[in-house]
């Protein structure tokens, strides 16, 4: 069995996902960065995108992150994200209509929270 | 029916319209308890990790930093002050207010001006009507806070704490809230949130002596510092209001619950009195009658001789 690490996707409300991986990928403002088990505790700030987790179980996990940390010492690894959602919990369509509706109206924050989420449902 | 019987009927009438209600309202605020403490579960993962990592982050980074270096000589303090919109809660806001007041007092004994922010429609009133300044006010969702509403309160704190002293700036945070310990108990607290002091935020993640791992930054310490902090204030601001929404709840719930007690009460004193008014009456009315047969019997006597 190969090493594992512990994941915690939490959002400020609630706690999003739990359990054990093998590998996260997530960006950081200095570039994209992959984490397996045992790798040097690391500290970073999370670019609004999506969030890869590879579980032990040979699944995929994929996440849309608004923000937030990345933090991993001791084989645990914690993503914190003010507003965070699973990509299986996104509505596309809906995304795509909010996109629109941010881009008529100019809205920059909403245009960027719409199109992140579209990211993290064409990686799924 | 006399007089006084009708009196009491109707009292005891008014007091069960009132205790149905203040019952309803009781059972209300019960099952908002519950809501707003299972709010509280929910917002704890993120607190604590986001604890977790500003500790390792403060005591990693050796360089100073406006929000966690104490300042020589503060001369000026920011007081946030969480109180309710709805009253009709006990001691609640006056607990709250009370603690705030002290604090400002204690603050402007040390030489400082203060700068008082108000969540809360109670709280509001309560400096408005002493025509006392306050610098921002927020109302309108103390009883369900929603994140967004901590971020919208953080913004101006975090700003006025990044600002120079002489342009307006504050050098510390203090915040006043209500602590939900349980059902039957909330204290009013008081907590300094800015300048940070690391034995308190660690004491808070649980782990007091233990050494933390030594943390590669991305992209660097003073960059992570400057994005964690204000999102740090921002969730113990979360943290603060979803507390004093469930004590706020629980202290209506209390406030209800007797309530109704002291209606039942009344409503059992005002029926013993009617019924003591029911039998004086019909003592009364029976006496008359015997008094009225005895008089006609004298009277159909002294006819016949």
């Amino acid at each position: 069995m190969a090493a594992e690490l512990h994941v915690e996707l939490v959002a400020a409300d609630r706690s999003v996902w739990s359990g054990e991986a093998t590998l996260v990928i997530a960006r950081t403002t200095s570039g994209d960065i992959g984490v397996m088990p045992g790798h040097q505790p690391l500290l970073g700030v999370l670019e609004s995108g999506p969030v890869t987790i590879r579980t032990s179980e040979g699944g995929t996990i994929v996440a849309a992150v608004h923000g937030g940390f990345i933090s991993f010492a001791d084989d645990k690894l914690s993503l914190l994200a003010e507003v965070c959602e699973l990509a299986d919990e996104i509505d596309a369509r809906r995304a795509e209509r909010a996109l629109e509706r941010a881009k008529t109206d100019s809205d920059a924050a909403a245009e960027r929270r719409a199109e992140v989420r579209l990211r993290a449902v064409a990686v799924r | 029916m006399g007089a006084q019987l009708r009196v009491y009927k109707r009292r005891i009438k008014s007091v069960t319209a009132t205790k149905k209600i203040t019952k309803a309202m009781e059972m209300i605020a019960a099952s908002r308890v519950v809501k707003a403490q299972r709010k509280v579960q929910a917002s704890t993962p993120y607190a604590t990790e986001l604890t977790r990592a500003v500790t390792a982050v403060a005591t990693g980074a050796n360089d100073k930093h406006p929000l966690t270096t104490e300042a020589e000589n503060p001369s000026r303090a920011a007081v946030l002050l969480l109180s309710s919109d709805r009253g009709l809660a006990g001691a609640f806001n006056s607990n709250a207010i009370k603690a705030a007041e002290q604090l400002i007092a204690k603050l402007e004994g040390e030489g400082r001006a203060v700068d008082i922010y108000v969540v809360g429609r109670r709280g509001v009133a309560h400096f408005n009507f002493r025509e006392r300044r306050l610098s921002d006010t927020w109302t309108g969702f103390t009883d369900e806070p929603t994140y967004a509403d901590a971020k919208k309160i953080a913004a101006p704190l975090i700003e006025a704490i990044e600002k120079e002293t002489a342009e307006g700036g504050v050098d510390e945070l203090h915040i006043v809230y209500t602590e939900f310990v349980s059902m039957m108990t909330q204290t009013a607290v008081e907590a300094r949130l800015l300048p940070l002091s690391l034995d308190e935020v660690a004491k808070e993640a649980g782990e007091p002596d233990t050494l933390r791992p030594l943390y590669d930054f991305e992209p660097s310490a003073e960059d992570v510092l400057d994005a964690l902090l204000p999102r740090y204030v921002e969730s113990r601001i979360y943290n603060a209001l979803l507390q004093s929404a469930a004590s706020k709840h629980a202290a209506t719930r209390r406030a209800m619950k007797s309530a109704t007690d002291n209606a039942g009460d009344l409503i059992n004193n005002l029926s013993r009195l009617a019924n003591a008014a029911r039998q004086a009456e019909i003592t009364q009315e029976i006496s008359e009658i015997v008094g009225g047969t005895a008089a006609l019997a004298d009277a159909t006597a002294g006819s016949d001789k």
